[in-house]
């Protein structure tokens, strides 16, 4: 296990290095944000934000497809459709699961792809949720974090969007073992990736507004909750909590002002 | 004739919230706020239709007075808190209070029929700092969580922070925060979220 962690881990380091040259070459390109402190977590920022613009842009495109997706389709087919991807997903999830060690909520899952594929019909029907088999989701990345491998810097992809370089390893891991991506009928496969990328970026259209308006920088807004939400899940939605800085327990504001104000 | 009854009913409904104001642990503080909140949302098709000034209003009503807006920015600023002035700290916390209830606003327009699981949360001794973990049920995908950081106050008890899937909505701001501060000092700062809110006001639907 050791062995692996420090293969992996040197993976890790490796594929940074590989991305630290991609992300020179971009650098030059701009660096727009050189005046600001860097954040230790995103050390090259200048690629990163290159590549969430080019990101914005591809968004110009799926967006109105997912939003012309997202009104046209009636709930129910919206509902069977994302049932349809989640059911494949979730044999992954269930691996990850035992990978970690979390025997439970793996077999749980294992019993989700069992029923929703055969009563829900191919996993159109999540019928496993009503029987009280809770949904999971576990990616490798994840399993990676599990096992003791840190996270690394952050990048910004377009299309995959945000991932720090285990993250991205773990990524490719989780495309390579994709039973989608591995069809072999090319028109088949593309028009089930594309239909999943619709189906995903349609998901995410309520979170649109509400990053827009409470963003005062979209980049570093979306930045930080990735990295805050990954944290959370490796610590599977328990993370220790990060002490309260300085704070006089105190709430009231006259009081705040005489603790603290003053010097 | 129908008085008997009607006094009656009175008793229980005063007792009933005398017990539960006596009673009120975290948890049940959390679950009575939001529920009293979706009951609201549930019938009202504007607020389901995106209308954040409908959503405004119900979230200025009901769930404002639960938020004690001073810790929040506190903790949304870290250290940089205490180099604030008295008169810097309350203007801070208005702006920023005015910025969260928008975020909160509008998410609150997004609401389709999802269900909120409450779990308990078991109170160590006097403890009074914990979190009140939820979450949101949507079939076919995986529960949101969704958790509250709250404080006790006298009786009462305050929300502080908030955590969608692990993402606090406060300490997401820190960096962005602490950037400001060093650039252009806290009165720097109390413009940026000033002329932030401004700038949403005018777009308002």
């Amino acid at each position: 296990m050791s062995d692996l962690k420090e293969t992996i881990n040197h993976l890790t380091r490796r594929s940074s290095a590989l991305l630290l040259v991609v992300a020179l070459s971009g650098l030059s390109a701009c660096a727009t944000s050189s005046s600001l402190e860097q954040n230790p977590k995103d050390p090259y920022e200048g690629f990163n934000r290159a590549m969430f613009a080019v990101n914005e842009g591809l968004d110009h495109v799926i967006k109105p497809v997912a939003q012309g997706y997202d009104a046209a389709a009636p709930l129910p087919v919206k509902t069977a459709v994302g049932n349809f991807f989640g059911n494949i997903l979730d044999v992954w999830t269930a691996l990850n699961n035992l990978l970690q060690g979390k025997g439970e909520q793996g077999f749980s899952d294992v019993g989700r792809v069992l029923v929703n594929s055969t009563v829900g019909i191919l996993g159109v029907f999540d019928v496993a949720s009503d029987m009280g088999l809770a949904k999971h989701s576990e990616d490798f990345g994840q399993t990676l974090g599990k096992w003791g491998v840190s996270d690394g810097p952050y990048f910004f992809w377009p299309i995959i969007g945000p991932r720090t370089a285990r993250d991205t390893v773990g990524w490719g891991v989780d495309i390579y073992t994709d039973p989608v991506s591995r069809l072999n009928d090319i028109p088949v496969r593309n028009s089930l990736s594309g239909t999943r990328l619709v189906d995903k970026r349609a998901g995410l259209l309520p979170t649109d507004e509400i990053v827009e308006e409470a963003a005062f920088d979209k980049y570093t807004y979306i930045r930080d909750a990735y990295l805050q939400h990954r944290r959370s899940e490796i610590y599977d939605g328990n993370p220790p909590r990060e002490s309260w800085p300085n704070q006089p327990t105190s709430d009231d504001s006259s009081d705040n002002s005489n603790t603290s104000g003053a010097q | 004739m129908h008085v008997k009854p009607l006094f009656a009913g009175l008793l229980l409904l005063l007792s009933s919230s005398v017990l539960l104001a006596q009673d009120a642990s975290p948890d049940v503080f959390i679950k009575n706020v939001t529920e009293e909140v979706l009951s609201v949302v549930r019938q009202d098709k504007e607020i389901q239709n995106g209308s954040t000034r409908k959503a405004i209003a119900l979230v200025e009503n009901k769930v404002l007075p639960n938020f004690n807006f001073q810790r929040m920015t506190a903790l949304a600023m870290g250290r940089d808190w205490n180099k604030a002035t008295p008169q810097q700290k309350e203007r801070l916390a208005e702006e920023f209070k005015t910025l969260l209830m928008r975020t909160y606003s509008n998410a609150l327009t997004s609401y389709k029929n999802q269900t909120v699981v409450y779990k308990p949360t078991k109170l160590k001794g006097d403890e009074s700092d914990v979190v009140v973990r939820t979450e949101i049920v949507q079939p076919g995908n995986k529960a949101i969580p969704l958790d509250y950081a709250v404080v006790k106050q006298g009786n009462d008890w305050k929300i502080y922070d908030v955590l969608v899937s692990g993402i606090s909505l406060v300490t997401n701001y820190r960096e962005t925060f602490s950037r400001e501060i060093r650039s252009n000092g806290i009165d720097g700062l109390i413009e940026m979220l000033a002329n932030k809110n401004k700038q949403l006001e005018v777009g308002k639907k």
